[in-house]
């Protein structure tokens, strides 16, 4: 699903910092594979290499057999309204929008919002168990009720590939099992391949395998420690 | 996309907009509906002025093809049958014109006396509508127009008295005229009229229609070949032609204000645009990370500008309307420039001009958003959704090379000479001065702010390095106060040094301790007899008497003045523009012309011209050029008794008169009565009063533009307030962290308030220095080029001072508001919020 080939990315400035050097792994399709690495390491932006949001400088990126450094920005926009769920630390749900608006979002995007999009909708929101706050706003849920909806938004349009970046960096612990697990199901139940990176034992714990980003670069175990 | 998908995307782009920055986005369209108002407002009237002045024309020109006119005292009636007998010419019908002065009134009456049996098929409209034919041949009978009859509350059988010569001369409303467009006028017989007005032998104007299958341009050449100096034969929308263009200049300023409005407007919404785009950063950066392309987002902010565009346009067009309508009502057609007298228009909606003014504030709008667009487009959705990303968005400062091109540019327009007799390039000059400043804006900021002193204490301190790090951010909010303190600054500077002009020109023109005049018009006039009169009064040391005519030079402009005067001093006593070159004895002998006649024909110091006069040609030399900003279709000054020689007309229209010490006006006034029969009739006015007239018809010529000048310096701060607004709204969780940290609410208050100084302060400048550049340029480009005046530049120092710390005030006032927004507990909140 995801074949990533000597990467390496540099952010430059004042003070240029290379970011990530010569990293190369694979995600099989079907995966659900934690990244974990200590704090600027690069993890963040990893995924966003992979969602085509960042150029590398070298190596290459292939996502679903794309390569992406040869997509054009329209393109890449694309590729990630179509095959790509994002999951995000902030959550990231807009507060003035509903809570089923917010999950339907994707699929507007796509031009979608016919009957068939709206019963999508009522069966992610299902799915993450907030079938009954589809008219709630985001400002009556809480931070794991938010995750959720963060979630159903992710996977709506059943894309192949779900990436989150510390999706339980700002819950609690129990709400932090509740939506690794909610997460993994969801994934697993709409056939998705997941790359999550993040500081938690808990998720690192939910995943088949564990890449671990150093300043050396990747270790990859075949399962959780 | 579905239009339901459509307006999902739409709501997740805009929703909370609406809510949170409702008073900024009505201020945008506020200003917008400014700019749109002002801009309809003077195109209604323009229209109006003009449709009315040649739709009056039109009526009193009837069926005519052709005009035969010459100068204002007229040519010899011996024309007439000339014309007349031409193969081609149906029928000719004589006209005398006058503006006879009314007795007991202080204004005058246009005259027209007619062949009311040739008239009636050619220019009906100059044909009174009388019960009996003989009513019309009848000598003291005359017929008003309905538009005169209202004006001078004169009704048929009324009396009406005019001035002719030395007598005052009852005339009997015998009716009314037909319609006549609007026009002040009346008619009476041409033989009575030459008679009474002293006009026996002379006609001025001939109105020929001509027979069918007859070629307009076949038969205007051939008979302009049997016509002498100085009388043409012309199409009579040439006449209505020549007032136009005369008044082209003016209105065509009076548009380019209006557009300079919308403009500003335009930097409003840019203000208000560019600070919101950078508020929803990470909302866009979401909905692009979703899927969202960048060419939809550009076009989602773009259709959020088009928005405000419509909005705005729609309230403007009403209150361009009303606008309008008063401005006629109270300042007349020609907004006090005075060149419709005659003319008494109604307001008529003009849609097309709606059309037009309705899409240029959408297009303001539009363009005034296009660069927050790119930028929302063009931030990278990764960065933009950490944290702290929204200050990066403004601080990438531009290449400076586009700003400094575009002043280069600027400087360069200013010589090149005017395009369609209109200032364009010195338009074009202003636009580009105002363009390179505002690109080049960050840096100037970013400069002016490095060489800023440090306050004592943190919250100084503190201001300061938020605004040398976030040089956009403070550009953003300056864009509008600079082009509205550029605008103003620029005009008071222009208008300030015109009326010190204006004050000099006639402190030199005006030497003399009193003025007489016999009354105004063609028709009074001091004779021979009251001259030798006035210079035999006891208390009189010195006298010059004038005399004016009118010469058609050019039948595509109207006619040139001749002014014949004493001139025995010239060079001292004439404002002169340069050196003069004063005639050989064997050259021809010399006359002064004034700057538009140097302009429109060329006349150099050292040329030898040609004028018509008595109809011949008679050969001049330029000695030099004058200022005048009387005579704005130009004025040629020869001396009196050259003048006399070549026509024999001895009579005056003017006494310029020098008391002897000790004789006050009050005796010269007893004696002008005792010693002069009909004195009565005579006006005597001091220097200081005309000055004193002069300068309130200047003013309130210029009343409209302090009206604009004042509608663009309130949407420039608006636009400072409303950005501060923003800017405050958008650095909450900074205040919060700042209370967080220990910072007193009085302290956050004084740094907002250093900051808001610092900015305006920066703005104020800014819009000085380049308001005073652009005065340069509307005095020495704009001005000399559409109306062919020249003045000296005089800064009105102490106004600008005090506009400046007024300005920098409510400024303060502005910031004073918005941070009590930011020493609110929602700001402390703000700190843990997501948004």
């Amino acid at each position: 699903m995801i074949a990533v080939s000597h990467l390496s990315k540099t952010f430059a400035g004042a003070r240029a910092r290379q970011v990530l050097n010569d990293v190369s792994f694979d995600v099989a399709r079907g995966e659900f594979v934690a990244l974990v690495g200590e704090s600027g390491i690069g993890k963040s932006t990893l995924l966003n290499l992979i969602a085509g949001l960042e150029r590398p400088d070298a190596g290459q990126v292939v996502v679903d057999g794309v390569d992406l450094a040869a997509l054009s920005d329209d393109d890449a926009t694309a590729l990630r309204r179509t095959r790509i769920g994002f999951v995000f630390q902030s959550f990231h749900v807009l507060p003035y929008l509903t809570v089923a608006d917010n999950v339907a979002l994707p699929l507007a995007l796509a031009g979608r919002r016919d009957a068939a999009a709206q019963a999508r909708v009522h069966r992610m929101l299902a799915d993450v168990g907030l079938d009954a706050r589809g008219a709630s706003m985001p400002r009556e849920l809480s931070g794991g009720e938010l995750q959720r909806v963060a979630i159903a938004r992710a996977l709506v349009h059943a894309p192949p590939l779900l990436l989150a970046d510390e999706p339980t960096g700002n819950l609690d612990p129990d709400s932090a099992a509740h939506v690794i697990a909610l997460l993994r199901d969801c994934v697993k139940r709409n056939g998705a391949t997941a790359l999550l990176a993040t500081h938690s034992r808990t998720a690192a714990a939910a995943a088949d395998r564990v890449i671990t980003l150093t300043a050396r670069g990747v270790d990859v175990r075949a399962a959780p420690p | 996309m579905t239009a339901s998908a459509l307006r999902l995307v739409a709501r997740a782009a805009f929703g909370g907009t609406f809510a949170r920055e409702r008073g900024r986005l009505a201020l945008a369209v506020l200003a917008i509906a400014l700019g749109v108002a002002l801009g309809y407002a003077i195109q209604l009237v323009n229209r109006s002025a003009i449709d009315e002045f040649a739709s009056g024309m039109a009526a009193l020109s009837g069926a005519a093809d052709l005009e035969v006119r010459g100068p204002r005292a007229g040519f010899d009636e011996a024309l007439y049958p000339l014309l007349a007998r031409q193969d081609g010419v149906a029928i000719a019908s004589p006209v005398v014109e006058v503006e006879a002065a009314l007795a007991g009134r202080d204004t005058t009456l246009r005259i027209a006396g007619v062949d009311a049996f040739r008239a009636a098929a050619v220019t009906p409209a100059l044909v009174g509508n009388a019960d009996a034919a003989l009513d019309l041949l009848t000598p003291r009978n005359v017929f008003l127009s309905p538009a005169a009859a209202r004006a001078l509350s004169a009704a048929p059988g009324a009396t009406l008295a005019v001035r002719a010569g030395s007598a005052e001369v009852p005339l009997a409303v015998a009716g009314l005229t037909p319609d006549g467009g609007g026009q002040v006028y009346a008619t009476m017989d041409i033989a009575a009229a030459q008679d009474l007005f002293a006009r026996t032998g002379r006609l001025t104007r001939i109105d020929i229609k001509l027979a069918p299958g007859a070629d307009v341009a076949t038969m205007r050449e051939r008979l302009q070949a049997l016509l002498p100096p100085g009388v043409v034969a012309a199409s009579p929308a040439a006449g209505v032609d020549a007032t136009a263009r005369m008044s082209r200049a003016y209105r065509v300023n009076l548009d380019v204000l209006a557009l300079v409005a919308l403009f500003t407007g335009a930097l409003l919404v840019f203000s208000t645009q560019a600070l919101s785009v950078a508020r929803r950063r990470a909302q866009f950066a979401l909905l692009r990370t979703l899927g969202l392309t960048r060419r939809r987002l550009v076009a989602l902010v773009l259709a959020e500008a088009g928005a405000i565009g419509v909005a705005g346009a729609l309230a403007g067009l009403p209150l361009g309307y009303a606008f309008a309508s008063l401005a006629l009502r109270h300042f007349g057609a020609d907004l006090g420039a005075g060149f419709f007298r005659g003319a008494a228009p109604q307001v008529v909606v003009d849609v097309q001009g709606a059309l037009v003014f309705a899409l240029l504030g959408v297009l303001a709008a539009v363009a005034g958003s296009l660069l927050p667009a790119r930028e929302a487009a063009r931030a990278a959705p990764a960065q933009a959704l950490k944290a702290g990303g929204a200050d990066a968005a403004l601080d990438r400062l531009a290449s400076p090379w586009p700003g400094a091109a575009l002043l280069a540019a600027g400087a360069l327009a200013t010589r090149l000479p005017p395009m369609a007799d209109l200032p364009l390039p010195g338009y074009l000059a202003i636009a580009a001065m105002i363009g390179g400043t505002l690109m080049l804006l960050p840096r100037i900021v970013k400069a002016l702010l490095s060489v800023a002193p440090g306050g004592r204490g943190a919250p100084a301190n503190l201001a300061l390095a938020q605004l040398r790090g976030s040089p956009g951010q403070a550009t953003v909010g300056l864009a509008a106060i600079v082009a509205s303190v550029a605008l103003l600054a620029s005009m008071a500077i222009m208008v300030a040094s015109f009326r010190q002009s204006l004050d000099d020109w006639l402190g030199k023109l005006l030497p003399a301790d009193a003025y007489v005049r016999p009354g105004g018009g063609d028709t009074a006039a001091l004779s021979p007899d009251d001259q030798r009169r006035l210079a035999a009064l006891p208390g009189v040391r010195r006298i010059e008497f004038l005399r004016t005519q009118s010469l058609l030079l050019d039948p595509t402009l109207p006619r040139v003045i001749l002014l014949a005067r004493t001139l025995d001093d010239p060079v001292d006593r004439l404002p002169l523009t340069g050196d003069p070159q004063l005639p050989g004895p064997l050259d021809p002998p010399a006359v002064w012309v004034t700057e538009t006649l140097q302009d429109l024909y060329g006349y150099a110091p050292g040329r030898r011209i040609v004028l018509p006069l008595s109809g011949r040609d008679v050969a001049f030399t330029v000695a030099g050029v004058w200022r005048d900003y009387a005579r704005q279709q130009g004025a040629v000054l020869i001396d009196r008794e050259r003048y006399i020689a070549l026509t024999g007309d001895r009579d005056a229209d003017d006494a310029a008169v020098w008391l002897a010490a000790g004789t006050s006006l009050d005796d010269f006034r007893r004696a002008l009565a005792a010693g002069v029969p009909g004195a009565s009739r005579f006006g005597v006015t001091t220097a200081d009063e005309l000055r004193r007239f002069s300068l309130a018809v200047f003013d309130r010529t210029f009343a409209v533009t302090y009206a604009l000048e004042a509608a663009a310096v309130a949407i420039g701060l608006a636009g400072l307030t409303a950005s501060f607004g923003a800017l405050v709204l958008a650095r909450r969780r900074e205040f919060g962290m700042l209370r967080h940290i220990g910072m007193t609410r009085r302290q956050i208050g004084a740094m907002l308030a250093f900051e808001g100084l610092a900015v305006s302060g920066v703005g104020v400048a800014t819009g000085l220095v380049l308001g005073g550049a652009i005065s340069l340029v509307l005095i020495r480009v704009v001005n000399r080029q559409s109306f062919h005046w020249s003045m000296d530049v005089s800064v009105p120092w102490g106004g600008l001072a005090a506009f400046a710390a007024t300005l920098l005030a409510l400024a303060l006032l502005a910031t004073l508001v918005a941070a009590r927004q930011a020493m609110s507990d929602d700001a402390v909140r703000a700190v843990k919020d997501d948004w």
